[in-house]
Formats: C-alpha cells, structure tokens, sequence
C-alpha cells in the first residue's frame, strides 16, 4: 500500500515534468473540440432525416465525446508508451529486482490515467460551457459511473497494450494510429451516422465507439447505454485477463 | 558458518547457446565472493538467475535457503541489487528513487545518509537523466544498499567511476561487510578484486575454471616468481641446489631467478651462504592479472 501511494505521487510528479504528455492528453483534445465546434456551431438540424447529432446541438454532441477521447489518449498513447518505455529501459527489471510489488507498478499507472482523466473532463466540461454554452450533464448519477468505468477499461487497455508493445517506439506507432482512427471512426470527429457502411463496420469494432455512447447517453438525458457498457466491461475484464497472462517484465 | 547464496548445476541457454554451463559455488554468509571472467564468459547472466531476474534451464539457486524465483516478497529486505544494466525514469530526481526505493522495505537505511556516504547531496534534486555516468552507477550501488540488505549482488559497481570514487566506493564495501553484509561482486579489475574479496570465482565460457582466495589464486596460476639481483660471480650454479628454484637467467652482471615458492627467502639464503650479500636483490611479485590471464587467455581446459 505504501509502495502504491509513493509511486503514484511519483508517477504524477513525473507525469507534470513531462510537457509534452500534457499536451498530448488534455490539450490536443481541447484543440479539436475548438476546432469541430467552430466549423459545425451548436445548432440541433431540424429536418430529423438529416440529423446527424443525435437530435441535439453539435457541441454539446461533441462535450461527451471529448471526455472519451481523451481516455483514448492516455490508454492506447501515454499508457503503453511510458511502460514500454520503461521496460525497454530496464525500470522493471530494477523494480523487479527490488520485489516492487507488480500490482502497485500498474495499479499507479491506472491511478494516474484516472486521474488525468478526470483532470481532462474538467477542463473540456469549463471550456465547453463557458465558450460555446453547451449543457451539463442530464443524469449526473448515471455519467459518473459510465465515466469510470469507462476511464478504468480504457486504462486497463493502456496496461494490456503497455504489457505486449516491446518498445516505447512500437508503442508510439501502434498508439498513434490506434488514437487516430478512433477518433476519426468512433463519433469523436465526424458524427458516426456521416460515415459510410465500411466504415461504420470499424467504428462497431472500436472500444472508443462504445465509450462515447455510454458517456452521450446519460449527458444528454438517453439512460443507461446497455450494450455499450457490456462492450466497454468486456474490453476491460479482456483487457486484465490478457495482461495478467502477457505481462512481460523485459 | 551458514551459506548466504547456493548456486547448484546452473545452465542457463539462449537460443542455443549455452551462456552458463553447469557451475556451481557457494556464498558464506558475511564473505565477499567475487566473479572475475572475460566478458560474455556468463558473469551476469549467473548473478540475475540468481536474483530471480532469469530463469535457469537447470539447477537450483537457494538465497538464504529461499528460492528468489518463487520468494522474492520474502527476500525484499534481505537482498540488493545493483545490476549490469537498468535505468531510472529521466525525470526522476535522485532523493525520489531513494526514498522510493527506501518506503518498499521495512527497516531501510537513512537515506539522505546513504546520499551523503555516495557523494550525492549535491545532486539530490538532480534528474537521473542528467547524471553523468558514474554519479548514476553510484546512485544504483546507493539503491542496492537502501534496504540494508543482508547479501548484496554488485555487478561491476564501480564500472565509470573515477579513481577517487573507485576508492571511497570500496572504503565502503569494507563498512558493510563491517557490518556482517555478505556482498558478490562482478568486476573486471583485478585491484579491486585483490582489495576486497574473500574468495573469488574465475569464469570461462560459462563454467568455473578456478576458485580460492586471490593468494592462492595468484600462487597457483600466476606463473613463477622471479627475484634479481646483481653479482660479478660467475659461478652461480650452486642456487639451481635451493629449494623451489627452477631456472637461472643471466644478463652481464644481472641474474634472474625463476622458481615457485617462498623463492625471495630461499635465494636469500642461499646467497649470503655463500657470501654474497646483493644490495640491489629484489622480488618481482606476480598479480592477480597474471593469475587471470594465465587462466582466461590460454587453451580451452577441459
Ligand atoms: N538475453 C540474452 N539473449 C541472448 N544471449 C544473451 C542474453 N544475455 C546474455 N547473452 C549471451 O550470454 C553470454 C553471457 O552473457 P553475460 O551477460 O552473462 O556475460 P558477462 O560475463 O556478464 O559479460 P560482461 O563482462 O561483458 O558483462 C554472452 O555471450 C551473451 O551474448
Ligand atoms: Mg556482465
């Protein structure tokens, strides 16, 4: 427990000294959300057949969507890369030497992934409703626990895709592509219903895809999203069962 | 005297290639056991299967009686490591790896002591990234003694280490075997080893080819002793007669003894014997680097 809590304050102090992943996880996002906001506004479409938003304003679409972008970002890009990068230079295997503890190792990196996680919502939840006016959430009680379950899959993946990826350098190519496909597929950039056939199949693969809809749904006042939360717990409790079985110290 | 570190039948392969081959050696508790070989002849390979680190094909480690593999909770505060090569996060400051390293293990030293024995104060709020090269080996010998370990595993501490450091670093190798700290130290100088082990482990390709104290290392494997001397006598054959003595090499006025043994003494003897009493008589002691090349340089022993 003692190692847990020193490592994540450690990990937190690291993560502040480290600018560009600052960016990376809570600016860039805030930057598209400015961008998407500016092109499309926050007017619902009346005309229902041409509705892409799913009956509501653009950018109170997009509020949601941005909280689970910027979960993306830390688990399929910060995550993996800090702990590949670890591994390839020999932190585990000092921290192995000294029997840290495996489950304080990651329990503090997905401390820490929650924590930006929550730290990003904030800051695109004020920056969303200050700039363009956009709504709270509808149902509070049923985002909060979306939202953490949501956070806690997308930070289980970060260890999962951290335990297999070799090196800081895979890490960063597979999470590149990995962040930018989901956000161009998985209702994060061009609403899902724009998309053509093909790729809706993809955006249906996407944990993102998922995540958005649990999130939208209770922001906007729709519920409980069933199966997005059955899709986004299954993608953690696979996400923990393969790194349990894939965790490789070097 | 109990055993600190059992290693039994250890063979450890990659691909293949049989890095360790079999060997075997014992730790007694409160000694400093050195590894000396050419490099790649198995040194680390056999200290990280022994930390638990790699897993050995065959053969068995024992740590304290616990295997490290399967009990290394238990042998946290018992064991430190400073290994060959690992690093630290870049950003991480040198007071924040103590002091992490420090909270895992119950009853761990005082760090900001340890920081000021390893000529740290001043970099305590240094990233570990802008070290230079020996202040970050220092800082990871410093980790290695943070839980106060009872057997400490030290490969090639003092590898970029200037001479300076090099010395204060075995001044305090001395302190913790002072203390009872068993220590197995890797190295490849031949003037550390001398200075600090008990008892040392020759390693070639993957097996042990010699063991024993450095003396008897060096009196076993360094080759002949050689005293000289000079004289304007020109029959010296009675000193083939002293004990030990197995060639006479003459150069002029300057005579070279070769032999085995306390050979100083018995040429000593035998000169003034017969009354020559040399002003300039002198012994050419081997070292342990004759030792280590004698064994390492020649022929694959069988
Ligand atoms: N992970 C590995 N994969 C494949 N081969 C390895 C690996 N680690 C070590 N080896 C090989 O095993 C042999 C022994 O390596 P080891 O690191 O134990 O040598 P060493 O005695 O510590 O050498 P040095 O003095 O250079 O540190 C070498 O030939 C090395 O190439
Ligand atoms: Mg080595």
């Amino acid at each position: 427990m003692k190692a847990l809590k020193k490592l994540t304050w450690i990990e937190l102090k690291l993560f502040t000294r480290d600018p560009l992943s600052l960016v990376f996880t809570l600016a860039l996002p805030l930057f598209f959300l400015i961008v998407l906001n500016g092109v499309f506004g926050n007017e619902p479409e009346v005309d229902p057949v041409e509705d892409v938003w799913r009956g509501v304003g653009p950018a109170d679409y997009y509020v949601p969507a941005y909280l689970g972008l910027v979960m993306a970002a830390i688990g399929v890009l910060s995550m993996p890369v800090r702990l590949a990068s670890y591994r390839e230079s020999g932190v585990l295997r000092r921290f192995r030497a000294s029997a840290m503890p495996l489950w304080s190792i990651l329990g503090s990196q997905i401390l820490i992934a929650m924590l930006t996680a929550v730290f990003g919502a904030i800051s695109i939840t004020i920056a969303s409703t200050l700039i363009y006016g956009t709504e709270l959430p509808s149902e509070p009680f049923l985002l909060i626990p979306a939202f953490f379950l949501a956070a806690l899959s997308f930070s289980a993946l970060g260890v999962f895709l951290g335990s297999v990826l070799p090196t800081s350098r895979s890490a960063q190519s597979a999470g590149i592509m990995l962040f930018f496909v989901m956000f161009l597929l998985s209702g994060s950039g061009p609403p899902p219903d724009a998309l053509t056939g093909a790729m809706r199949g993809v955006s249906r693969a996407l944990p993102l895809t998922h995540v958005v809809l649990l999130l939208q749904d209770p922001w906007l006042g729709f519920g409980w999203h069933v199966s997005a939360s059955i899709v986004v717990l299954a993608v953690l409790v696979a996400s923990v069962l393969l790194s349990i079985r894939f965790f490789r110290w070097e | 005297m109990s055993s600190a570190l059992i290693v039994d039948g250890l063979r450890k392969r990659y691909d293949g290639f049989t890095a360790v081959d079999g060997l075997s050696f014992k730790v007694d508790e409160g000694e400093i056991f050195g590894i000396i070989g050419a490099n790649g002849s198995g040194k680390t390979t056999t200290v990280e299967c022994a930390q638990g680190l790699r897993l050995a094909d065959e053969g068995s480690v024992r740590v304290f009686g616990l295997d490290p593999q399967t009990d290394r909770t238990q042998l946290r505060s018992e064991v430190g490591s400073q290994l060959q090569e690992s690093e630290l996060p870049d950003r991480l400051r040198v007071w924040e790896a103590l002091d992490l390293f420090a909270s895992i293990s119950p009853g761990s030293a005082d760090w900001p002591e340890l920081l000021d024995e390893w000529g740290l104060t001043e970099k305590r709020d240094a990233a570990f990234a802008s070290l230079s090269g020996g202040q970050r080996q220092r800082l990871l010998v410093a980790l290695a003694l943070v839980n106060r370990p009872r057997l400490v595993f030290l490969d090639e501490m003092t590898t970029g280490l200037d001479p300076a450091a090099r010395r204060v670093a075995w001044d305090l190798i001395d302190q913790i075997r002072a203390r009872g700290t068993t220590v197995v130290l890797v190295t490849h100088f031949m003037d550390e080893a001398e200075r600090l082990c008990d008892r040392l482990a020759v390693f070639r390709s993957g097996r042990i080819i010699a063991e024993g104290s450095p003396a008897q290392l060096v009196a076993e494997y360094a080759g002949d002793a050689s005293v000289r001397f000079s004289t304007d006598q020109t029959d010296l054959s009675w000193l083939a007669d002293a004990p030990g003595v197995t060639a006479i090499d003459r150069a002029g006025s300057r005579v070279t003894v070769q032999g085995t043994g306390p050979l100083l003494a018995h040429t000593a003897a035998a000169l003034v014997a017969h009354g020559i009493a040399p002003v300039d008589l002198e012994v050419e002691r081997k070292s342990l680097e004759d030792a280590f090349l004698a064994l390492t340089d020649g022929e694959e022993p069988e």
